[in-house]
């Protein structure tokens, strides 16, 4: 970790964080945005973004179309790099840091179009999430040194421990662009989660689902936080399900913030009534 | 039925790297067979030195093409600087190394040493970088290279190596010879190539290729190639393992290269140029991208069929029968209809066989 570490930060305290909950409380959050934006060209796509999140919470990020929550989510795994603002991630600064740095100090992502090894087996699209976990160099895999047998032993058993954990352990010998839609994005998550992070950012985990679907994945986000203990932050439409397990909902709508809360808070906010469904006419 | 059909879904074989080192073996015994047996023609048998190193040239443009995803146009180009520091190696070492096999092994390694100097100096500045440039770039290098070894003039004495841009300007002394003489090539090597070292090296190519492509390092190559993003999104070093690739795969490429050109008395620089090149991808796409055992086969029968076509009455037209055997290969591999009766007659010999373990 200390590799990361850059110049101790300062610690300015900033008035619009919101609350994390109370369990997390008195650790600091895992995540922390600080005045985060980034410019296209003269647009301004995100803001003056500022959100914690705790250390085992299940956090929400909802806006209408084109309000930059996928943005934000790229900004956070430094697949764009952010114009201004800090991204603290467990206290360290990450802004040198690139999207592979950012997945090793502990981030890992879903997207919202599945983006699988399709040509590969489920298994290896979990051992490849497993890829920093367990190592060994170019050489013992060509001459087949005992460290590759070992180590091939170990990362199979630990990606089938954690495919079976969501019931896909049948599935490990397909092709992973074989697999119904919804096994793929569930095989998103766990090759996300095989890379040990701490926070896991799911973008539209429920998008192309059903209800009865989208109650499944509401069980196993929930199981995925009590199980390995990490925060959770999610992009989703579907009200349901965020107002169902987020503890914390930030709104987004044109690139800035517009509400933070308990998902009671949100439902009753009249400015995030007015973004989903315009203005109410004066009578 | 939906059992059956997600079996034809699900990824290839375990077994099918052994079936490659077994097709390499067999055949390479049925040729030493056949030579005892005086069932081969000399035209036939002048090829079998080539064709190794033909097949060793696909297998590893596959691991760029295929398995990484990339597009080299230069593979020519590490060949040649394999070809060229293996004649002057073997040249070099005469005396002090007197065991020709040795000699060939020593000129092996020194040719993959610079193939993967070259695939070095091309991939690091390229490879960084998102987009087809590496076709562009490669294309370039296989003609600088070329066009660098016709003006070259490479010698040695008992002061050791020496270089320039002319004859004159070699310097020799009196022991001294002119090994690459610009245009003209490299002269005076001595033949150390044979079958059996052609065989033995693909065999370490296969090894070398099957189990990096089965390996932590290979899946992230293969990893990049299906989705650089999310490779990324886990932790995977795109450069570090595009460049892993192509080092190896222009490593390969140089020691085919030192053997090629110690099968011949003399190389010329002109013989690695851009339609070599071309020709090896051809190979590597009429064999199927990924596919090691299609790069085998690939080689091999399209290196032999001109010179096959050459004793029947057909002379004439004997590239106009090749250049329609590459387009109907290309239309049946790729014909959809064709695929359908396939996997339906897999499908029925599946049920039948269901049916009788029932």
């Amino acid at each position: 970790m200390s590799k990361f570490q850059k110049d101790p930060v300062k610690l300015v305290p900033v008035p619009s964080t919101n609350k994390i909950p109370e369990r997390d409380i008195d650790k600091s959050p895992i995540l922390e945005c600080r005045h985060l934006g980034i410019d296209f060209g003269g647009l301004s796509a995100v803001k003056d973004f500022n959100m914690a999140i705790g250390r085992t919470e299940i956090a929400g990020l909802i806006g209408p179309n084109g309000a930059g929550k996928t943005t934000v989510f790229n900004l956070l795994t430094k697949v764009y790099q952010p114009t201004r603002g800090t991204i603290l991630l467990d206290g360290m600064d990450t802004n040198s840091m690139s999207t592979v740095q950012v997945n090793k100090a502990g981030i890992a992502r879903t997207f919202q179009n599945i983006r699988l090894f399709n040509n590969l087996t489920v298994e290896d699209n979990v051992k490849l999430g497993l890829h920093n976990q367990v190592r060994y160099n170019m050489w013992s895999g060509i001459l087949r040194l005992p460290q590759y047998w070992k180590s091939e032993k170990q990362s199979h058993e630990r990606a089938m421990e954690l495919l079976s954990l969501f019931d896909m352990g049948y599935l490990a010998q397909f092709k992973a662009g074989n697999l119904p839609y919804g096994a793929q994005r569930r095989l998103e998550i766990v090759r996300a989660l095989a890379t040990n992070p701490s926070l896991l950012l799911l973008d539209e985990p429920a998008a192309g689902m059903n209800p009865s679907e989208t109650a499944e994945l509401m069980e196993t986000i929930v199981k995925i936080r009590d199980t390995f203990g990490i925060a959770i932050l999610l992009i989703e439409h579907d009200m349901n399900l965020v107002m169902g397990i987020c503890e914390g909902i930030a709104v987004l709508n044109f690139g800035q913030i517009i509400a933070k809360g308990t998902p009671d808070e949100i439902k009753n906010d009249p400015v995030v009534i007015e973004a989903y469904l315009g203005k109410k006419k004066e009578a | 039925m939906s059992k059956l059909s997600l079996g034809s879904m699900k990824g290839r074989s375990a077994l099918s790297p052994f079936l490659n080192y077994a097709i390499v073996i067999v055949a390479f015994i049925a040729l030493q067979v056949a030579i005892g047996m005086d069932a081969m023609s000399n035209s036939m048998q002048s090829l079998l030195v080539p064709v190794c190193c033909y097949i060793v040239m696909a297998i590893s443009l596959n691991l760029t093409v295929g398995v990484l995803g990339e597009l080299s146009l230069g593979h020519g180009g590490f060949m040649s600087l394999g070809a060229f520091s293996g004649i002057i190696v073997s040249i070099a070492l005469k005396n002090l190394v007197p065991l020709s096999p040795l000699r060939l092994a020593i000129a092996l390694v020194v040719g993959a040493i610079f193939g993967a100097i070259g695939g070095v100096i091309v991939g690091v500045p390229v490879l960084r970088l998102r987009g087809d440039y590496l076709a562009i770039v490669t294309l370039a290098f296989g003609e600088i290279i070329k066009n660098v070894m016709q003006v070259l003039y490479i010698g040695v004495d008992e002061h050791g190596l020496h270089m320039s841009t002319s004859e004159a300007g070699l310097l020799l002394s009196e022991n001294g010879t002119a090994i690459v003489k610009g245009p003209m090539g490299a002269v005076g090597v001595t033949k150390l190539a044979s079958f059996t070292a052609g065989f033995i090296l693909i065999l370490i190519t296969l090894v070398i290729v099957q189990n990096l492509v089965h390996s932590r390092a290979g899946r992230a190559i293969q990893a990049l190639r299906d989705n650089r993003i999310a490779a990324e999104s886990i932790g995977i070093s795109a450069t570090k393992y595009k460049l892993m690739a192509f080092v190896t795969s222009a490593a390969l490429a140089g020691a085919a290269g030192a053997l090629y050109g110690l099968n011949y008395s003399s190389t010329l620089a002109s013989k690695f140029d851009f339609n070599t090149s071309i020709l090896v991808l051809v190979f590597v796409v009429l064999g199927g991208l990924g596919s090691i055992r299609g790069s085998i086969i690939a080689a091999a029968v399209l290196t032999v069929l001109p010179e096959l076509l050459r004793n029947f009455d057909v002379k004439e037209y004997r590239m106009l029968i090749y250049a329609i055997v590459l387009i109907l290969v290309m239309l049946v591999t790729n014909n959809p209809t064709i695929w359908g009766w396939i996997s339906r007659f897999q499908r029925r010999k599946a049920e039948e066989k269901g049916e009788a373990e029932q």
